[in-house]
């Protein structure tokens, strides 16, 4: 009835960052598995050759080479990914790139936190709704969140 | 020779299958299940037993590494959910509180219902409650253009500013910046189709 693993995979160029990531993860109670992505280019490979494609992807916004907006824009139109959950984690809130990431089809959009107790507090509860959204059947349309 | 000065090692010789079959015996004995051991791997029980008991049996048996396979809990979770998007729903259902009409249709006590339903489904009832009801929000705003009051009425909202908060905490959106971004996205969806 409920898939047993949470497949989880990152795109985050920034080391700091993806150690900050990885020490929230290890935390959640649910059975999951990481993937990490270095930049936007190599996510978009890891996807084409991917056979198990992730239920959540959290994606930085600003990398170098390809950016996230790009990332995002191939992944939607790509009918084999474009279910994926996608959360947008970003330093800047910029009213109007945040609506732009929505109509692309992100489902959430992150400021970026200045400590590290909020950031676990939000991707856990990013984590924890979008299970429910996975196993309760809820419309993935209308699923929009801004942090 | 003298146990207590030499010291030793003692070899032993295990059936496995007799020291299950006590256990288990003695773990149903104890809760007073009325059971039938048809082996080890196996119990019947003519009568149906409370989820407050099974939870007792599970707990005592896994301490000597003896797992129950079965789903109950996630059954009683299914429950729940159905109880729970039938009272969102169904307007003629009578307005009270959900701790009271759970336990009552469920048989069980609030409490062991609420926690089962954290540990499978890893948010609580209420929490689970705010976003399906946020849920059912959104789907009003996108298809019957109602508006917020007529909505906050109908999803037994005591103020619309009751809604406009709780739509906001959850989602981080206000009820109007979503149902214009829900728009512009269905419009660019179309657009990308065609």
């Amino acid at each position: 009835m409920y898939p047993d693993t949470l497949h989880i995979l990152l795109a985050e160029d920034d080391q700091d960052d993806r150690m900050l990531f990885t020490n929230v993860f290890d935390e959640v109670k649910m059975n999951h598995m990481l993937h990490i992505c270095e930049d936007g280019l190599s996510l978009m490979k890891y996807l084409q050759n991917t056979e198990e494609t992730p239920h959540i992807l959290f994606l930085d916004l600003n990398m170098p080479e390809k950016s996230g907006i790009d990332c995002l824009k191939e992944i939607k139109n790509d009918p084999r990914l474009k279910d994926i959950t996608i959360a947008i984690y970003s330093s800047f809130s910029i009213p109007s790139t945040i609506e732009q990431t929505f109509v692309l089809g992100a489902n959430v959009y992150i400021k970026k936190p200045n400590d590290f107790e909020n950031l676990r507090k939000i991707l856990t509860e990013i984590i924890y709704i979008n299970w429910q959204y996975m196993t309760d059947g809820l419309n993935k349309e209308n699923f929009m969140m801004n942090y | 020779m003298k146990l207590d000065t030499v010291s030793m090692n003692l070899y032993l010789k295990h059936n496995i299958d007799k020291a299950c079959r006590v256990i288990m015996q003695e773990q149903l004995d104890k809760l007073g299940f009325e059971y039938k051991l048809i082996d080890r791997g196996n119990v019947y029980f003519p009568k149906p037993i409370p989820i407050s008991q099974y939870i007792k049996l599970h707990d005592a048996l896994y301490k000597y590494g003896i797992e129950i396979i079965d789903n109950k809990k996630v059954i009683l979770v299914q429950k729940v959910k159905l109880l729970i998007s039938a009272m969102l729903t169904n307007d003629d259902l009578p307005v009270m509180k959900i701790s009271a009409f759970l336990s009552t249709e469920l048989q069980e006590n609030f409490r062991t219902i609420s926690h089962i339903f954290t540990e499978v489904c890893y948010i609580s009832i209420e929490n689970f409650i705010i976003i399906h009801k946020i849920e059912l929000v959104k789907q009003l705003l996108m298809i019957d253009h109602l508006s917020l009051t007529e909505i906050s009425f109908k999803l037994h909202y005591s103020s619309v500013a009751h809604l406009s908060n709780q739509f906001k905490k959850v989602t981080g959106l206000t009820p109007s910046i979503f149902q214009k971004l829900a728009h512009r996205k269905r419009k660019h969806q179309a657009a990308a189709i065609n």
